[in-house]
């Protein structure tokens, strides 16, 4: 479906040091420089994958998806979508693409979201009857039905973003570029979204590409990841195995009813975090049981779970320690 | 070419006109949400009373070249008429669209952005007649032995140079907003172009009151066809088959412009680059 072949985008940026004196001096001699967002890059995306672009901030990761949605060039390299090249913005492309950017909206301001879908209704060419269908479906999960009528300027952030979600959708796309979909929304409606976004792929078979601020998205969405940094794609494969290389353990959580004994902790594993009635241990994957029944037996345990580490730790791990939130936080 | 030759070009003909009707409603709505802004707008279009006043001054002790008093009274008035109704504010919107990104989500869409952009400008113009119509009266009253209503020919080549100056208009403020993307200062370039307009167009002096070579000078450039000619068309200056003459003018000047802004617009997505986000 999607097919990126030596993928490069160089962007020539203008750059001058603060000051009055640099400002005067600019409109002289401006300097430039050559900034290379994505560098040889390729991949192939089946049909109905969902795969989450990961990096840190300035990766490439936005770049790429506008490469792929058309509405940039790449500096060198190509790029198909279906059968066509996205930049030759063909109108059955446009059809069957959409690109959410939770950045930017296409939700006309100063009027309700009811009129952006209309609008779209007709630049999309959709009957009426599908069209209206398609509206209510999502307009009802979503459950924005009160706020389509109200204008998107008094509309909060996340509900915005719901409506954005609606009238890029509208036109029922085969293929999702979504750009921080979630940004914005509180917990229970990001995990709302994310089921949606599931069942969107599940039930029309489209294809999905995934960046997200939330590591929760992708953990929860994406079976692929394609790792980007400083445009240079370091990684293209399955999650788990990802998480698996680059930190070989469990994350073994317990809420305890009293105190334990001293010494009893270390015992068991890494205590990774800990707090009055909680601990955190981190366990090799092979020792995961012997860990559980030891504590079990020795520890005043009331619950007690075994996840995998957070993907922001391996994400911070695997790009050789930055910021977890701040650096992989627009993965 | 060769997605004309398949009949793309009349495909995306048929899709245009099934979807205008909704960006029109859509540009309407929008205009009424910003109703006052349009009046704040209408009255910032002063400067043709300014002139108007001090050219009938002027004229009080006798005529300037062809102008009296009431001349002057129904050419400014009637420039005032074909500045509101032909105003365009695409320049400032499109140089904004490209500089922060915000023109992205049009080319989402399946319809040339432009397209969408005529609608919500068009969308304002019957708003800005019935906000002007008092001031028609004043003119129908003023000079209604010039104005052309029992001459069905010479009024069809007003209505056709007033759509023919909308038009012309649209497309350069396009060919201006889209050289935001080559330049940071599109706005400055449209400014030099509204104090060249002011002169060459005849919004500030009767361009046959201004020395003969700018007044034949004006005559090949674009400004005067934006506002002169609809206005002296209008109050019966021309005659009609000088008139008929210049609604080709007009006609060449719309087809070259639409043709600059076609190829300005296919060579600027290249370098648009979709910022923030």
């Amino acid at each position: 479906m999607i097919r990126a072949r030596k993928l490069c985008k160089t962007y020539r940026v203008h750059r001058r040091p603060p000051g009055l004196l640099e400002a005067l001096r600019s409109v002289v001699r401006r300097r430039y420089e050559e900034v290379r967002a994505l560098c040889d890059v390729s991949f192939d995306i089946a049909p109905g994958e969902r795969v989450g672009f990961l990096g840190p901030n300035g990766a490439g990761k936005t770049t790429a998806l506008k490469i792929l949605s058309g509405l940039l060039y790449p500096t060198s390299g190509s790029v198909t979508v279906g059968d066509f090249v996205p930049q030759d913005r063909r109108t059955e492309f446009l059809h069957m693409i959409t690109l959410v950017m939770g950045q930017k909206q296409q939700l006309l301001w100063d009027l309700p979201p009811a009129e952006t879908f209309a609008m779209n209704r007709a630049l999309f060419d959709l009957p009426r009857d599908e069209a209206d269908a398609t509206q209510k479906e999502l307009v009802d999960l979503l459950e924005i039905g009160p706020l389509i009528g109200k204008p998107t300027r008094q509309l909060s952030l996340g509900e915005r973003m719901k409506c954005e979600l609606v009238a890029a959708l509208l036109h029922r796309p085969r293929v999702l570029f979504l750009d921080e979909p979630t940004i914005g929304l509180d917990v229970s409606m990001q995990a709302r979204v994310r089921d949606f976004i599931r069942r969107y792929n599940e039930s029309t078979g489209a294809t999905v590409l995934l960046t997200s601020h939330y590591m929760e998205d992708v953990a929860a969405l994406c079976p692929r990841v394609i790792v980007i940094d400083k445009g240079h794609l370091v990684y293209d494969g399955d999650l788990r195995t990802l998480a698996r290389r680059i930190r070989p353990e469990k994350r073994i959580t317990m809420h305890f009813s009293s105190l334990p004994a001293p010494g009893e902790l270390d015992r068991l594993g890494n205590c990774v975090a800990r707090s009055e009635l909680q601990a955190t241990l981190a366990v090799p994957a092979a020792q995961v049981t012997e860990a559980v029944r030891a504590a079990l037996g020795r520890l005043p345990i009331s619950d007690i779970s075994v996840e995998d580490p957070p993907l922001e730790e391996i994400m911070q791990e695997f790009l050789g320690g930055q910021p977890a939130n701040g650096g992989v936080r627009s993965a | 070419m060769n997605r004309l030759l398949r009949g793309e070009g009349l495909r995306t003909v048929r899709h245009v006109l099934r979807a205008y009707p909704a960006l029109l409603r859509v540009g309407l709505a929008d205009m009424f949400a910003y109703r006052a802004e349009l009046v704040v707008w209408l009255l910032t279009m002063n400067m043709p009373l300014v002139m108007m006043a001090l050219w009938t001054a002027v004229a009080k002790s006798g005529p300037v070249g062809r102008f009296g008093q009431r001349e002057f009274v129904a050419y400014y008035l009637g420039m005032l008429l074909v500045r509101i109704i032909t105003g365009s504010w695409l320049v400032w919107e499109l140089t904004m669209e490209i500089r922060n990104g915000t023109l992205a989500p049009r080319l989402l869409r399946p319809i040339h952005p432009l397209w969408a952009h005529s609608a919500m400008q068009l969308a304002a113009v019957p708003l800005r007649a019935i906000l002007v119509s008092p001031l028609v009266l004043v003119l129908y009253f003023t000079a209604g032995e010039r104005l052309p209503l029992h001459e069905p020919a010479r009024l069809a080549i007003v209505v056709a140079a007033i759509a023919g100056a909308w038009i012309l208009l649209f497309l350069i403020m396009a060919i201006i907003g889209t050289l935001a993307a080559y330049v940071e200062s599109a706005l400055s370039i449209f400014d030099v172009w509204l104090g060249a307009q002011a002169v060459l167009s005849g919004y500030l002096v009767p361009l046959e009151l201004l020395p003969p070579w700018v007044a034949r000078t004006a005559r090949y450039l674009p400004f005067r066809y934006i506002l002169g000619f609809p206005v002296e068309t209008l109050i019966g200056l021309e005659s009609t088959t000088s008139a008929l003459h210049d609604l080709g003018v007009q006609a060449l000047f719309i087809a070259g412009s639409l043709v600059v802004t076609l190829a300005l617009w296919r060579a600027a997505l290249k370098r648009f680059a979709a910022f923030g986000g």
